[in-house]
């Protein structure tokens, strides 16, 4: 475990040294400061708009800094030739892949806190009221969902020839999942055979990643999410990180690194 | 070798040129007929595409009115054909049909079960509390504001989002200035709307107890209509019946509130020629016209 653990600081501290994730919370800060600042028939309790509008920054920023970060994590040691030093050291393949991806989950992870925290203070500073467990369970289950995405890039990062590549393939598909993931199943019903067994099959097969956009429960005030549903989302998003660092770990151990 | 004079003097050069050049154009820019420098940002930006965002943004004022409950293109939308914080105004037609509550219809899979704990899933409206139905929160209301600010910045020809506004401004925000406002903005860009004439007279009429205001609106609300009204297309014609019948009951309503009765009838007979309930109506001019028998009558007093 020390080995994971000391692979995954490493990834942390390169998070923190990198300028992506205070270039977006201080681009985020700055429209929702001037959202905010926007005078709409001189009422200032108005906040659901300026909720979803922060929401949609702080889940486009945690997309790009979790992909972006965990799609160069494998090509850069291999560019740096760091790779092979790495692996010559007592750290099997397997446990440089948990390691790449527990850093990237906690740096993600990390990022969040920051990003819910300011989204907190920014809606109690107009709500006066601060619903800290429905924050816990939006922020649990958007880490969670990132968890997913981050475990899907390391897999890509190994399968596609560059980071870019993996990066956009990713966003076509996370984007794919988020807005028309839910609806697939209908659509299916639409087609013909057998686009339509293939549809039904993709539907099944795919992370639900929009079960853990809960947005709107939070923007619109409504009550908190039975807690054994939550815990059922959790278990849901664990078993499908485990399905793709399974096959990351396999595809790694066959893979040549020099 | 040229000195830093020189240069120096070629910059201060360039720079008057530049802002000669800039002040010599300037001027035949903005007479430029093909000028978009002159409209908004939007106007800008977006050029005749601002309508489609326009129309987006008014639908997602619905989509809080209902606390982000509402169906996407995949769903079943009968139920949602009109606006529905847009009919609770009662000034316009309600093309609404088929069950509202449920429109996600049962549960497909257990993917579709297991997701519908994590968004809204139950039909409520912000004038009525919302999600948590406590009545003394209507005034969420408010937060379909900024969404229908923004549609009618994006499209200042579309006359519903004035209506619309002014109304939640003064039935739950009890903001009468702002719908004041909202109103007279409308206005300016529709001169020739009726029905923005008709939340005007209502304001007139209900928020600031002026009859004689409210009068003067909505009668030049009923001339614009009759004069619009001939022109417009068999559906249109359909569609703007529901306003006229509105104008002349509520001038009804204000004669009978001044005691004027026969002329209270005669806009009550008005709205009846367009109304889809004409009974309704004419069992009002059957309760004037006995109230004004009664008026005309001697009073009768028992012999014992």
């Amino acid at each position: 475990m020390n080995n994971i653990f000391a692979v995954a600081g490493v990834v942390i501290k390169e998070l923190y040294r990198r300028k992506d994730f205070y270039v977006l919370f201080i681009v985020t800060i700055l429209i929702c400061l001037v959202m905010a600042s926007v005078n709409i028939f001189n009422d200032a309790k108005i906040v659901r708009y300026l909720k979803e509008i922060c929401l949609l920054l702080v889940w486009l920023s945690s997309l790009v800094i979790a992909i972006t970060t965990t799609a160069r994590q494998i090509p850069a040691e291999r560019e740096n030739r760091t790779l092979l030093p790495l692996l010559a050291k007592p750290l099997t393949r397997s446990q440089l892949i948990i390691g790449k991806f527990l850093g990237c989950w906690v740096a993600c992870g990390l990022t969040l806190l920051c990003f819910y925290l300011f989204f907190g203070a920014l809606s109690a500073s107009r709500e006066h009221q601060w619903p800290l467990l429905n924050y816990f369970q939006a922020a649990t289950l958007h880490w969670f969902m990132l968890g997913i995405i981050v475990a899907m890039t390391l897999l890509g990062s190994l399968v596609f020839a560059a980071p870019s590549s993996n990066s956009t393939i990713l966003f076509v598909i996370i984007g794919g999942i988020l807005f028309v993931g839910r609806h697939l199943d209908q659509v299916a019903l639409t087609l013909r055979e057998p686009v339509r067994t293939i549809v039904y099959s993709i539907y099944f097969a795919i992370p639900h990643l929009e079960l853990f956009d809960v947005r709107d429960l939070i923007i619109h005030n409504w009550p908190l999410i039975p807690w054994l549903y939550f815990s059922l989302a959790l278990l849901y998003a664990v078993g499908y990180l485990a399905v793709f660092l399974t096959g990351a770990c396999l595809v790694f151990r066959r893979k040549t690194v020099n | 070798m040229n000195s830093p004079r020189t240069f120096f003097l070629l910059l201060v050069a360039l720079l008057v040129s530049c802002f000669g050049l800039a002040a010599h154009l300037e001027p035949q820019f903005q007479a430029w007929p093909g000028s978009r420098a002159k409209g908004d940002i939007f106007n800008v930006v977006l050029g005749d595409s601002r309508r489609l965002f326009a129309n987006q943004f008014y639908v997602k004022a619905d989509e809080y009115y209902h606390s982000g409950y509402y169906p996407t293109m995949f769903d079943d939308n009968a139920a949602f054909q009109t606006t529905h914080m847009a009919a609770d105004t009662g000034a316009v037609n309600d093309k609404n049909h088929g069950d509202e509550h449920g429109f996600l219809g049962p549960t497909r899979n257990w993917i579709d079960a297991f997701g519908r704990h994590f968004f809204p899933d139950r039909h409520t409206h912000l004038d009525a509390g919302g999600p948590d139905d406590d009545l003394s929160g209507s005034d969420n209301v408010r937060e379909i504001l900024p969404w229908l600010k923004l549609s009618a910045d994006l499209d200042p020809d579309n006359v519903q989002t004035y209506t619309v506004t002014a109304y939640w401004l003064r039935e739950r925000m009890n903001n009468a200035a702002e719908a004041d406002a909202v109103l007279h903005e409308g206005l300016r860009n529709c001169p020739d709307s009726y029905d923005i004439l008709f939340e005007l007279g209502r304001l007139y009429y209900e928020s600031y107890h002026d009859p004689n205001r409210a009068r003067n609106v909505w009668e030049l609300g009923v001339r614009k209509w009759q004069k619009i009204y001939p022109t417009l297309d068999p559906e249109a014609q359909k569609d703007n019946r529901l306003i006229m019948e509105q104008l002349a009951t509520h001038l009804a309503k204000l004669e009978e509130d001044a005691g004027n009765l026969p002329r209270a009838v005669e806009w009550f007979q008005a709205a009846q020629k367009v109304s889809l309930t004409p009974t309704l109506i004419q069992d009002q001019i059957n309760r004037l016209k006995f109230k004004l028998g009664q008026e005309l009558n001697p009073v009768l007093k028992p012999l014992y």
